[in-house]
């Protein structure tokens, strides 16, 4: 395998994407994550260089919207699925200030 | 401390732009309103929901990035910042990174050693986070995203400032450049305008920038400047302990005066930035740019020479009066309507002055129309009121934006002119103070003065000063 | 002719003509659910009282002359990771496993306008996650064709509920091949329109950039009329198209002379199943005996498409599937400490190790150092992969192929080796990274009895293209079977 997941790295990216791993899973997802980048670097064998990145497969811009208020009180309705409210608030546990 | 040290400044500053929507929904920007009843699926992040961006949003951005001379990005972007926080419901906000709408202006401001520029480095349009309020009760916080989506523009400039007085001149033009182009109340202590100072310093003469800080949380200039100072002294200190400064964002703490660092090891600072696949680009052309060139209103500095040459203002009351839009046009409209422009200013610089100090009050406060300011010095041009009653009666006008010519009709305040009326009493107050008319005739020229304020007050301060002084002088040399 | 037997156009000149109500229909199709779910399991949510009820409205609407659609009336499947308003939408994922959208997905509110019955929310894979629909955190769906085997995926639930009778059209998303490949399992029909087509608000993003709805269906006909109701330009999409040409059923036409069709050599090498090959090539010759110009050509780059597409839904995966956080709505864990535990905790419970994969990967390769080297490169890719096929439409009015190179594998098969079962995709992803459209069409079936699908590819806004030859070949194949 050309790519190397480290545990730092495992930990680094279960940071990121806010992800609690077991010892097990750790070690599956190093396997599986250096399998797939070595399989992806194949990539590199394609001159790019001259290539413009594409992110949008059409041309489309300047879609806008115009500035008038359209949205009312829709808090019931937006607050519905909440698992945990207060006063017509997201509860959260406390965050660090 | 035996070594010379530079402190070298640069700013981010936050700007909410005085839309009435949302940057990329329609729900309400307004101030106040019960937790999340201006808010929809697309600003609570609820799934499936899709972001449409605000025209004007582009436009105000546009407007303030051709006002600091800056290089239009005429095709841009935005981009996704990922990071996991509660205000923030979709776990990334959207904003520019890599193509920012502008980039490379500049600034000039006043310091004590002349004029400098300060240079602008890019400005961003984003999406402003929600609000979280702690409870105490509970040990939890709440969130309410009210002001999530409320757009916002980032100023972010060179690292060219060197001390506090810079950077609040430097402020202070943005915000009065901004004010002027309608973009943003731009007010620190509601938040509408939000600096993050980025700090280091240096040895004196060289060149290469030391580790800088960013410091957050700075709702005043007094706390911008005092946070300033403590930074500044904090790195000198470690620096002359011969330790490290660490890159990193601090947490001002303004009763303090103290600041902490904010980071945890669950903030790993990697953004993972992207263009937004949601978002299409925006591709600005240039007879937009000429649109948004010519609707350019009239900046401080312009209108702060017109007056002075238009009006022969002086200049120190021209920067007042153009130190806010209000003020400006609260000068401007009056003068259209009473064409006394020296009288105008004369109400604006002294009275309201005063009076703002007085009840502690700031120019945008000012709610008096310009109509009832010109007619009250319309009502003292043409002799109906003396300036004595004519500041009591600016005094109601400031207070409730009273209709003068009414005020003085139903108070009886008109000027009493009557000269007969006026002899009579003058002759009475003579006769009553024989010993004034003696020192007088003596020589002493203030026992006129103070018949003269006898019979002001007999008047009820109604009557001409410059006609009762004529009579009472005519009287005593009879 | 059976209710259940009838297609949805048939379905719906039968309500229009009276013959038969909306509410005979819909229990019709309810019974057969009840049925068919224990064996089958196409269904996360079956809403039965909201059916009967919509069918009820229906019917006085339609009796009244106020809807005279060609759906008017016809029950309709929908994939969960379409919003339904008050209907619970899963993405089939225990991270939403209670969540109740408070509005509609923008085609399904195309489709009610129509006149449509929603049944109900169809499984799939987790968040779209996969090609069998055994990542699905409700259970798997098994292929109605023989039930040993998957349906595939994502969009299984749909494409298993229309191959058993439990609809009579259903709708699904396809971001690398979604609907097209379990289309090709099922022996089904479907379409991932061209990028824009539809309005994907209210369609939960797996690749932004990447994902369509579309329709799935017994024949070309009911596709095609599903797509011209489902079709429109959306301001809430920043991405949607405006487009003039959305008459579909037009495109109804039975005759392919002088279409010029071209086979991709790279479609037809190594990994592909020979009765897959032979399948696919009998189709061409199909159309070739009814005057289609068929040949094979090099399209070039195939092998890309699969690592610049991983890269590209996975890392705009990671950023789409953030949102899912505990705060607003879905599963929060029970028990944590303070806010970063019960964001990992909630989200470690609630994704299954599919979707855990694809977030790690996608947050990987957007991560600090490597952003160019992957994520930028598989942009750069795309555009390659764009170019190639602008240039084989240059030549051909429709590239024709396999959809998958395999029938449908058995149950358990495929989710051993994530990396094999990723390389499954190879015919399908690159439409979405090109944002063409392409269908899948019955082609036959393997000496197992399992359906094949062939897959024909149009160039962007060319669906008609796509749906006449599909058509004519359906029309023609069904003569000659």
């Amino acid at each position: 395998m050309a790519n190397i997941i480290t545990d730092e790295t495992i930990d680094y990216v279960g940071i990121l994407a806010k992800l609690e791993l077991s010892r097990e899973e750790k070690e599956a997802a190093k396997n599986d994550m250096s399998r797939m980048l070595d399989y992806i670097d194949k990539l590199n064998q394609l001159d790019t260089t001259q290539v413009e990145p594409m992110s949008h497969v059409f041309s489309m811009n300047n879609v806008f919207r115009e500035d008038v208020v359209t949205n009312g009180d829709d808090r019931d309705n937006i607050l519905k699925n909440a698992p945990e409210q207060k006063e017509g608030a997201f509860k959260v546990p406390k965050t660090v200030e | 401390m035996s070594r010379q040290y530079e402190t070298v400044i640069g700013l981010e500053v936050h700007v909410e732009l005085a839309t009435k929507t949302k940057i990329f929904c329609g729900c309400s920007t307004e101030f106040g309103g019960a937790p999340n009843t201006h808010t929809c699926p697309v600003c609570t992040g609820m799934p499936g929901s899709l972001p449409v961006l605000n025209r004007q949003v582009v436009e105000y951005a546009l407007a303030v990035g051709l006002a600091a001379n800056c290089q239009i990005n005429q095709y841009c972007k935005f981009d996704r910042k990922n990071y996991f926080y509660p205000d923030n419901p979709q776990n990334y906000q959207i904003s520019q990174l890599y193509l920012p709408i502008c980039h490379d202006g500049w600034v000039e401001i006043d310091t004590a050693a002349g004029k400098k520029k300060i240079g602008i480095h890019e400005i961003h349009m984003e999406e402003d986070a929600g609000k979280l309020v702690h409870d105490e009760w509970e040990d939890c916080s709440l969130v309410d995203y009210n002001r999530s989506g409320v757009p916002l523009i980032e100023i972010v400039s060179e690292p060219d400032m060197r001390n506090a007085d810079e950077v609040i001149a430097y402020l202070e033009k943005l915000r009065l450049m901004i004010q002027y182009l309608g973009a943003s109340d731009c007010k620190l202590q509601e938040g509408s305008m939000r600096a993050d100072v980025n700090l280091s310093v240096r040895e004196a003469g060289t060149s290469q920038l030391g580790t800088r800080t960013e410091m957050k949380n700075l709702n005043s200039f007094k706390a911008i400047a005092r946070a300033i100072e403590g930074e500044r002294k904090r790195q000198i200190e470690l620096l002359e302990e011969g330790k490290k400064v660490i890159q990193e964002t601090r947490r001002w703490d303004d009763n303090k005066e103290s600041s902490y660092a904010m980071r945890s090891k669950e903030d790993a600072q990697d953004y993972r930035y992207f263009p937004d696949p949601d978002l299409v680009p925006v591709v600005i052309s240039d007879q937009w740019i000429q649109e948004i060139r010519s609707r350019q209103p009239e900046m401080q500095p312009e209108k702060m020479a017109r007056y002075q040459e238009e009006f022969q203002i002086p200049e120190y009351d021209a920067r007042i009066l153009t130190s806010t839009v209000h003020m400006a046009e609260l000068f401007e409209k009056t003068t259209g309507l009473c064409g006394k422009p020296k009288e105008v200013s004369n109400w604006l610089m002294v009275e309201t002055m005063r009076l703002l100090k007085e009840h502690e009050q700031t120019p945008e406060d000012l709610c008096f129309s310009p109509e009832n300011l010109a007619k009250l010095i319309g009502l003292v041009a043409g002799g109906a009121i003396n300036r004595t009653v004519a500041k009591t009666v600016f005094e109601r006008i400031f207070k409730e934006d009273v209709d003068p010519e009414k005020y003085v009709e139903e108070n009886g305040l008109k000027m009493v002119n009557d000269q007969e009326a006026l002899q009579k009493t003058i002759e009475e107050i003579i006769a009553a103070n024989p010993q004034s008319v003696e020192d007088y005739k003596n020589g002493k020229e203030k026992a006129m003065g103070y018949l003269v304020g006898q019979t002001m007050r007999a008047m009820k301060g109604k009557a001409d000063p410059g006609l009762v002084n004529r009579i009472v002088k005519e009287c005593l040399t009879k | 002719m059976s209710i259940l037997k009838m297609t949805a156009l048939e379905l719906g000149r039968k309500i229009r003509s009276g013959d038969i109500t909306v509410p005979e229909a819909t229990q019709a199709v309810l019974e057969r659910i009840r049925t068919q779910e224990p064996a089958i399991h196409a269904y996360v949510t079956v809403d039965e009282e909201g059916a009967l009820k919509r069918a009820a409205q229906v019917q006085a609407r339609i009796q009244d002359r106020t809807l005279v659609s060609p759906l008017a009336g016809v029950p309709v499947a929908i994939k969960d990771n379409l919003c339904t308003k008050g209907l619970r939408t899963t993405c089939g994922s225990n991270i939403l496993y209670n969540f109740a959208p408070t509005y509609t997905a923008e085609a399904v509110l195309n489709l009610e306008k129509a006149g449509a019955v929603v049944l109900g929310k169809t499984n799939m894979d987790e968040f779209a996650m996969g090609s069998t629909t055994e990542t699905s955190a409700f259970g798997v769906t098994r292929n109605p064709r023989n039930t040993d085997h998957v349906p595939g995926g994502s969009s299984g639930g749909s494409c298993a509920a229309v191959a058993a009778g439990e609809c009579f059209y259903a709708l699904g998303s396809d971001t690398g091949g979604s609907i097209r490949q379990p289309s090709a399992f099922c022996g089904v029909t479907g379409i991932k329109p061209t990028y824009g087509t539809v309005s994907r608000y209210g369609l939960i993003a797996y690749g932004s950039s990447l994902d369509q709805v579309g329709p799935v269906a017994k024949n070309v006909s009911d596709c095609a009329a599903v797509l011209e109701a489902i079709a429109s330009y959306d301001k809430k999409d920043s991405t949607s198209i405006p487009r003039k040409d959305l008459d579909f059923t037009s495109a109804l036409v039975d005759d392919v002379k002088g279409m010029k069709i071209g086979i991709p050599r790279d479609y037809l090498g190594e990994g592909l199943d020979h009765e897959v090959r032979e399948g696919v090539m009998r189709a061409a010759g199909v159309l070739k005996d009814r005057g289609a110009v068929v040949e094979e050509f090099d399209l070039s780059l195939v092998e890309y498409a699969i690592p610049a597409y991983y890269v590209i839904a996975s890392a705009e995966a990671s950023s789409n599937l953030s949102r899912f956080d505990g705060v607003k709505y879905g599963l929060r864990a029970k028990e944590y400490e303070g806010l970063h535990q019960m964001y990992k905790k909630s989200r470690s419970e609630g994704f299954g190790p599919e979707v855990k994969r694809r977030i790690m990967l996608g947050s990987f390769v957007l991560s600090s150092g490597y952003y160019d080297a992957y994520y930028l490169k598989a942009l750069r890719t795309k555009a390659l992969i764009k170019q190639a096929f602008d240039k084989a439409f240059r030549d051909y009015d429709v590239i024709l192929g396999p959809a998958a190179p395999t029938t449908a594998p058995k149950l358990g098969e495929s989710l051993k080796d994530p990396l094999k079962m990723y390389l499954g995709d190879i015919y399908t992803v690159s439409v979405n990274l090109a944002g063409i459209p392409a269908m899948t069409v019955p082609c036959g079936t393997d000496s197992g009895g399992l359906p094949i699908g062939l897959q024909l590819m149009g160039d962007c806004f060319q669906e008609k293209k796509i749906i006449r030859a599909a058509y004519t070949f359906e029309q023609t194949d069904r003569e000659g079977i």
